[in-house]
């Protein structure tokens, strides 16, 4: 949106909300639309497995869930770098910067703990 | 972001005054009040407590501790009408927000109260599963996967019942004063919140529900 050519009277209007890009029918249609295919397939996926190994059915779902969610952040949120002069974008990046190590450290830590830590395998540790 | 003005005294004289709006930074557009941000850094303060229950699961996901498995225990056809609900409700939201752009309170009324509904089937759905879990002794206690899966969907399913208490709060002061400014910013807070809570549910079906019954 170009506020270039706004009056202070027009962004007095504007003010409830925030900023914000008025929202269209198009655009949440769009995204509606985009979000139902994306429920659809990785139901589908598993519930007639179609694809043979676990992995592969996991790594397709996951990947279809985060395009899913991109799709709603920016169809539904109306997210853009734009609004709020960018800070709402920042804050974004830094909490999927921080939500990316809280999941990926535990599952790794708690992973090998587990692996490593194993009955099976303390007698091979105390003989090193 | 720096928004500078710095202002001479008008007195400062001919030179100095056409040197002014050297130091005026005209921005484009400044938003005049941070309800909006301030809610949205609330909504990733929440989306941290998310992840750290997500992660939790994820650790814990298959310690079934010689109960029954996700595998066992979950309703994938359940959970498709479910999501359905919630994927419904977002978009009717949607339309309520169009309708009140266009200045229209009744059928902004009317459409919240669609999206009320479906959030309350999504509600009525998951507490019909849980119960369904809990009477056949898969209860939160039963296993550390059973904890976690309880503790993450029951902390979702208790912020869409918030959502539904503000929507019902949001239909009466919607009645009584209409679409002021308030009013609709308090309707693009819970806008915010609403959708944000589809979205957490998308992690949820996949990475709960969906790879819990993978082999």
């Amino acid at each position: 949106m170009s506020h270039d050519h706004t009056t202070p009277g027009h962004d007095a209007a504007h003010a409830a909300e925030g900023g914000h890009a008025p929202s269209t029918f198009r655009g949440y249609m769009t995204g509606f639309v985009l979000s139902v295919i994306l429920t659809v397939i990785p139901f589908w996926l598993v519930m007639d497995g179609v694809l043979a190994g676990s992995g592969a059915t996991a790594l397709a779902i996951l990947g279809i869930g985060a395009v899913q969610m991109v799709v709603h952040m920016v169809y539904f949120l109306h997210m853009n770098p734009r609004s709020e002069g960018g800070w709402t974008l920042l804050a974004l990046i830094f909490t999927v910067i921080i939500v990316a190590i809280a999941l990926a450290g535990s599952l790794w830590v708690m992973y090998h703990l587990n692996v490593n830590m194993m009955p099976g395998h303390l007698h091979d540790m105390s003989s090193m | 972001m720096s928004d500078t003005h710095i202002l001479h005294a008008p007195a400062a004289g001919g030179p100095a005054a056409a040197d002014d709006s050297r130091f005026i930074v005209r921005e484009p557009h400044h938003p005049e009040n941070g309800t909006l941000l301030g809610f949205w850094i609330y909504l990733m303060s929440d989306c941290l407590i998310f992840a750290c229950l997500f992660a939790v699961y994820g650790v814990q996901g298959r310690a079934y501790a010689g109960g029954p498995t996700g595998a066992q225990l979950f309703d994938l056809p359940l959970v498709a009408v479910n999501t359905a609900m919630l994927l419904l409700s977002s978009i009717t939201y949607g339309f309520a927000m169009l309708e009140s752009q266009r200045g229209r309170l009744r059928q902004t009324l009317g459409w919240l109260v669609v999206t009320g509904l479906f959030g309350l089937a999504f509600l009525g759905l998951e507490l019909h599963e849980f119960h369904h879990l809990i009477e056949h002794g898969a209860g939160p206690g039963r296993s550390a996967f059973l904890s976690s899966f309880f503790t993450l969907v029951g902390t979702h399913g208790l912020h869409v019942t918030f959502g539904i208490v503000w929507l019902v709060t949001l239909l009466f002061q919607l009645g009584r004063h209409g679409l002021i400014p308030e009013n609709r910013r308090r309707l693009m807070c819970l806008s915010m919140f609403w959708h944000f809570l589809d979205v957490v549910w998308i992690g949820v079906f996949t990475f709960v529900y969906l790879m819990g019954v993978l082999p």
